[in-house]
């Protein structure tokens, strides 16, 4: 059965790197639902967070050979419910459309968003959550016009203890 | 550099060098003696620096870089040690492509340097740029662009380690051309390990247990080999695991020539024209242990159907061939010949004289439906089997077989006697056209007191045919042999079989390939009748150079047994 899956990869920092690793998911036609990269907790390793949708049994094969890579230390899977993760979405909306009555009061509070900017003629909204979460917010707004939407890669550490020791 | 490794103390006190001088210097403190490459503009001062050290480091100038990395893989299969290729920038660095994803999935060791423009042209579409990199990337174990001479000791020692350790592949380092320039301190550091790179994995003691007690209860054990075997130096380890348990053992394409194949437990080669034995039984064994091989589809057949009654143990180093197509009950990570040797103290004596004997019986089968007829037609024209079996004869099985892409590869591979390790080279993974001329080259260069014959189509003869010219100016001693069929004969065969006869731009008008091999001051001979074969075979070997044996085959034979595609290994087909 297919379900997203999250892999974590803890690399070298290497300029072909990203290459290598999105050519080993292309090879198998697997689409990249979200990609991230950044440093690590360790100084000079490099974590990339990657959701995929596939099966077990694909995403078995897939670390194995991630891990085969030479600047690879190391590279994990994990279900939703074994990760605490994270996107970022960035709304960016017309002033005047919205600022009748109290709706931009409502909106933050109802979903935990937060005004980064506003001026004379559009504010910028942002909300933190699961994809279903920012995507709510879009489907909210979208009546009123929203000029520009962006929702960053998932970011995600694991809930088991111990598994990325030695890294 | 951003890969963190360990490295020795340097070879040599530093001294004052260019980026192209390093890279010489390098080689030497690899024991390099020998490389194969083409020049070109971009690669010029590593070839200038090449002139000085021409003592220590002999270049063969091949015709083609394709030539020139086929010919390095040759050498590094006959010999277990690194090839090393030289190219230039742009269509040279995309000449060696085709060997790079060969060695790649064969597993074979090299190092190919490229030339690269100056540092300052990299992305503005220069004369020769190409992104080698990109393009190499899923082809190579390893590859890393230099653009100042100071990176050149670090990367060529990373490349060496990794090209070698582990399961073996290729590794590409591209060099600016200015780098190739630049003076620098130049200190070499041979590397011994790099932190996010394990070659070998641990050995788990727990599960050469398991493998041992599975085997000590099976009743119709089967024992599948690969290179493994002989990239990890386990012969030895190998023939004496076989011997004490009694298990009937068949090998792979690349598994050839690791068990001798008079070995009374060799019980043949696995996979689409391999043999019927161990084809069939594969379907029947209880246990089935795979060592250094990794399931290729075209030795499983349809996987659906592929050894589903049996338990299956699978011993390799690399962790992501496990359960890949087959799944594992016992997975054994590391290097074969440690855990083979952890292994054979473990294994009970056994007969298995009545499971023996069911290989017996299926090969008297093959035998009398195909072999017989292959070896020893009466009538006809010649047969490609009859003339591997005179070589066989007149070399007592002591030559390397290096082999090109089709029919013939398939009848060499099947008939050809094996004495010692490391004496079949071919292209078996990739499948590639064009690999035989050159990497005979290379085998005869790195084994020169050996035979090299090289058993080529004509179809893939004229794929390297320029290599001719690098054989004539080396002077090495190839024999090659061509199974002149007039036709891309294995195409043919499946146009026979799987598409009614359709021959569809598979025949040839060929050349007079006695007169080209002439015009590049090779002796020929081109043959078609029975009665000259034997005769033809002596000359070609008595000869002291270089010698083309040109023999007419027949134009429609097929190769049998065969497993059709999305049949499985049971179904294999004797005619
Ligand atoms: C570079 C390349 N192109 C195409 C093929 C497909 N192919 C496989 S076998 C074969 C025919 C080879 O003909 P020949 O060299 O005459 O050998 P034969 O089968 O006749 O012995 C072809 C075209 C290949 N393996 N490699
Ligand atoms: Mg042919």
């Amino acid at each position: 059965m297919e379900q997203a899956y999250t892999l974590s990869i803890f690399s070298e920092n290497s300029v072909g790197l990203l290459n290598r690793i999105t050519s080993i998911l292309t090879r198998r036609h697997l689409n990249i639902d979200s990609i991230n990269s950044s440093e690590s907790e360790s100084s000079g390793i490099y974590r990339f967070t990657i959701v995929v949708k596939t099966t077990e049994a694909q995403v078995k094969k897939l670390v194995l050979q991630l891990e085969k890579q030479v600047e690879v230390m190391k590279a994990v899977y994990h279900t939703d419910s074994d990760t605490v993760f994270q996107e970022i979405a960035l709304y960016k909306i017309s002033t005047r459309s919205i600022s009748e009555g109290n709706l931009v009061e409502k909106l933050i509070r109802d979903n935990n968003a937060r005004i980064l900017s506003v001026e004379s003629d559009f504010m910028i909204i942002e909300k933190t959550g699961h994809k279903e979460e920012t995507q709510e917010l879009l489907d909210f707004l979208s009546p009123y016009g929203v000029l520009e939407f962006v929702r960053s890669g998932r970011v995600s550490v694991t809930k088991p203890m111990g598994e990325l020791e030695g890294i | 550099m951003y890969l963190e490794a360990t490295l020795t103390p340097p070879v040599k006190e530093t001294m004052r060098t260019s980026g192209a001088d390093a890279v010489l210097r390098s080689f030497i403190a690899e024991d390099v003696d020998l490389i194969f490459g083409y020049p070109g503009g971009a690669i010029m001062p590593v070839y200038d620096a090449l002139y000085h050290y021409q003592e220590q480091v002999r270049h063969v100038l091949t015709r083609h870089e394709q030539g020139a990395i086929h010919a390095a893989q040759g050498y590094a299969r006959v010999t277990g040690k690194v090839g090393v290729v030289l190219a230039t920038s742009g269509p040279g660095a995309t000449n060696l492509i085709t060997g790079i994803a060969d060695a790649m999935i064969d597993s074979t060791p090299l190092v190919c340097i490229t030339g690269q423009v100056g540092s300052h042209l990299l992305g503005t579409d220069a004369f020769q740029e190409i992104d080698i990199i990109s393009i190499s990337m899923p082809a190579t174990k390893w590859n890393y662009q230099v653009t100042k001479a100071e990176q050149l000791p670090e990367a060529l020692s990373r490349a060496f380690y990794i090209a070698r350790s582990g399961r073996p592949g290729p590794v590409l380092i591209d060099i600016t051309k200015d780098a190739q320039f630049e003076m620098f301190d130049f200190a070499y550091r041979k590397c011994k390990q790099i932190r996010s790179y394990t070659p070998v994995p641990t050995l788990n003691l727990n599960r050469v247990g398991e493998a041992a007690d599975l085997i000590n209860s099976a009743k119709k054990p089967l024992v599948v080999f690969g290179q493994g075997v002989i990239l990890g130096n386990a012969e030895k380890e190998f023939r004496q695991l076989i011997e004490k348990a009694n298990l009937p053992a068949a090998t792979t394409l690349l598994g050839l020539s690791a068990l001798p194949s008079d070995h009374p437990l060799h019980v043949g080669m696995l996979g689409m024209h391999g043999n019927y034995a161990p084809n069939v039984l594969t379907n029947e064994c209880d246990v089935l242990i795979a060592i250094g091989m990794r399931f290729d589809d075209r030795v499983t057949g349809d996987l659906s159907r592929f050894a589903k009654q049996a338990k299956v143990i699978h011993f390799d180093i690399d962790p992501s061939e496990i359960n890949k197509n087959v799944q594992a009950d016992v997975a054994v990570l590391g290097d074969c010949k440690e855990s083979l040797r952890a292994l054979i103290p473990l294994v009970y004596e056994r007969s298995h004289q009545n499971w023996l004997q069911e290989f017996e019986v299926l090969k008297g089968v093959e035998q009398c439906k195909v072999i017989e007829q292959d070896l020893k037609p009466t009538s006809g024209s010649i047969s490609m089997g009859e003339v591997i079996h005179q070589v066989n004869l007149q070399t007592d099985g002591n030559a390397v077989l290096v082999t090109d892409v089709g029919q013939h590869q398939m009848v060499a591979s099947r008939y050809t006697q094996f004495k010692q390790s490391k004496s079949n080279i071919t292209s078996g993974g990739l499948g590639t056209m064009g690999f035989c001329l050159p990497a005979a080259l290379g085998a005869k260069l790195g084994a020169p007191e050996r035979e090299v014959i090289a058993v080529i189509g004509d179809g893939g003869f004229q794929m390297t045919i320029q290599e001719l010219g690098a054989i004539f100016q080396t002077k090495a001693a190839v024999k090659i042999i061509i199974l002149n069929n007039s036709f891309l004969g294995m195409v043919r065969q499946w146009q026979q079989l799987f598409f009614d006869k359709r021959y569809s731009s598979t025949e040839m008008e060929n050349p007079d390939f006695v007169a080209i091999a002439k015009g590049y001051g090779i002796e020929g001979e081109s043959i078609s009748e029975r009665e000259d074969l034997p005769a033809a075979v002596s000359e070609m070997l008595q000869h002291k150079g270089s010698f083309l044996l040109e023999v007419h085959v027949g134009k429609g034979d097929n190769v049998f047994p065969m497993v059709p595609t999305g049949a499985s290994v049971s179904e294999i087909r004797l005619e």
